[in-house]
């Protein structure tokens, strides 16, 4: 049973409840950071890795948490853990930490890392949280990792910052998507994407009234 | 003690910004000299970017400290009279250009007031990088610029080619515009309009200047003139406002007119 629901929260948010497909959670960096697929992996790398900590470290005092304090004491902690990624990156990644420039910053205000704290970390306990955390970091990084695939390879004809669509202004045949790397084309293609999962998976349909 | 008394939240909210200031400044002081030594390359690579001397798609990161020892020499300004520091005066070696600019006794007014849109004082001594072409003569210089964008201050290298009047390059290594508007100084595209262009008419006033739109074949005076960036008038007068202030009369102009 115990074995059962791990696997459950590990897996469910991925397609079943994918925080940005299902919730429409955490949009604002998908849109900001996968105009190339290099950014995109280390985004969702470091929004796994803060997911995860901070819903296994509030669920660890989520019995000691005054709920009148609640919501600040869940901001610190995400707030730490976040500088920790960003000086992480600065140090070990620094191109790409300049390029991500203040999203990295900016994982304290995703809604998805609060919103599992405070849904999820405060009710269960740490090992269940920290899989629910990276289970919702996945599913934020598959939508992240699919947007950036999309966007590299017909916004600028590459993969990894590797030619494979050869442009035109560089003796190729290929021209490219301008508006894919501009932000809006971010939201074309998460509608896409949630067309898609609710075509494979018709109880996510909300219906009116 | 009850968990939601007065007293409890106090000892709770206390405990936690103990831990997390420890976590987070244990991170910061750990991490530091790793982060300095990208910053160093980081500005190195940025110097070579300005003249020209690296290629990110040819060149492999390590080499940057490589070429940058082989090609560059790295010179010590006093702007007031444009010769060479007296060695008396500072120690090029521990001499951080970025913190003299803060400091009384190292820095001077900005003449005129506003010629640098807010900041108000500026060093005295500026770092000029010297690029050599492959028989060792000196080809471009690059000289660090930096100035008030939209949000931030935009630091970055112009390159001037050795006749003191002819853009080779400009980059920006550190700035906080908005991406995807001001953003786009980092635009390769943009970067590239720069390279040719004259500062200076044949009497020596400053001619260099970004307009709103575009730079076309019919545009008269092409060669002072640069694109703006759309949507970011902001940044852009910004640059245009660095770039005539750093090669100016107050500032690297008495260096570069002996060059021409």
């Amino acid at each position: 049973m115990a074995e059962q629901k791990n696997k459950d929260v590990l897996i469910k948010p991925i397609f079943d409840n994918n925080p940005i497909a299902l919730q429409v959670l955490g949009i604002c960096s998908a849109l900001a950071v996968t105009s190339k697929l290099e950014t995109s992996v280390v985004m969702s790398i470091s929004v796994v890795a803060v997911v995860a900590c901070s819903n296994a470290a509030v669920s660890l005092i989520r019995h000691v948490i005054p709920s009148s304090i609640r919501i600040i004491v869940q901001m610190t902690i995400i707030s730490s853990l976040v500088i920790v990624v960003d000086q992480f990156l600065k140090a070990y990644a620094f191109e790409i930490s300049k390029q991500l420039s203040v999203f990295v910053g900016l994982i304290i205000t995703n809604c998805i890392v609060m919103g599992r704290a405070e849904a999820f970390a405060m009710k269960n306990p740490p090992l269940v949280s920290f899989l629910d955390g990276i289970g919702n970091g996945l599913g934020y990084s598959f939508i992240l990792i699919s947007v950036g695939f999309v966007r590299e390879l017909f916004g600028s004809g590459k993969l990894f910052g590797y030619s494979v669509l050869p442009l035109v202004n560089e003796g190729g045949w290929y021209v490219p998507n301008g508006l894919l790397l501009l932000p809006p084309s971010a939201f074309f293609l998460i509608g896409f994407l949630i067309w898609a999962i609710r075509v494979w998976k018709p109880e996510q349909i909300e219906h009116e009234g | 003690m009850a968990r939601d008394s007065v007293s409890r939240t106090l000892l709770v909210a206390t405990v936690l910004c103990v831990v997390c200031s420890v976590l987070v400044a244990s991170a910061a002081v750990g991490l530091r000299t790793r982060q300095e030594a990208n910053k160093l390359e980081d500005q190195r690579k940025n110097v070579l970017l300005a003249a020209d001397l690296f290629d990110e798609e040819k060149n492999q990161p390590e080499e940057v400290n490589d070429i940058f020892h082989e090609r560059i020499e790295r010179v010590l300004i006093d702007l007031e009279t444009g010769e060479p520091a007296t060695s008396g005066a500072v120690d090029p070696e521990t001499y951080d250009q970025r913190k003299a600019s803060r400091n009384p006794k190292l820095s001077a007014p900005v003449e005129p007031p506003n010629g640098l849109g807010g900041i108000k004082r500026r060093e005295k001594y500026a770092f000029v990088y010297e690029a050599k072409d492959q028989s060792g003569r000196i080809d471009q210089l690059v000289l660090p610029i930096y100035g008030k964008g939209l949000w931030s201050t935009l630091y970055g290298f112009i390159a001037v080619d050795s006749d003191g009047n002819t853009v080779r390059g400009i980059t920006f290594y550190e700035h906080g515009e908005t991406p995807g508007l001001g953003g786009e100084v980092d635009n390769p595209h943009w970067k590239a309009l720069w390279n040719g262009k004259k500062l200076f008419d044949e009497s020596g006033q400053i001619e260099i200047d970004v307009i709103k739109g575009v730079v076309s074949e019919g545009t008269e005076n092409a060669q002072y003139k640069i694109d703006g960036l759309s949507g970011a008038t902001i940044t852009s007068n910004g640059v245009e406002q660095l770039v005539r202030y750093w090669v100016g009369p107050d500032a690297f102009g008495p260096f570069l007119e002996k060059l021409r």
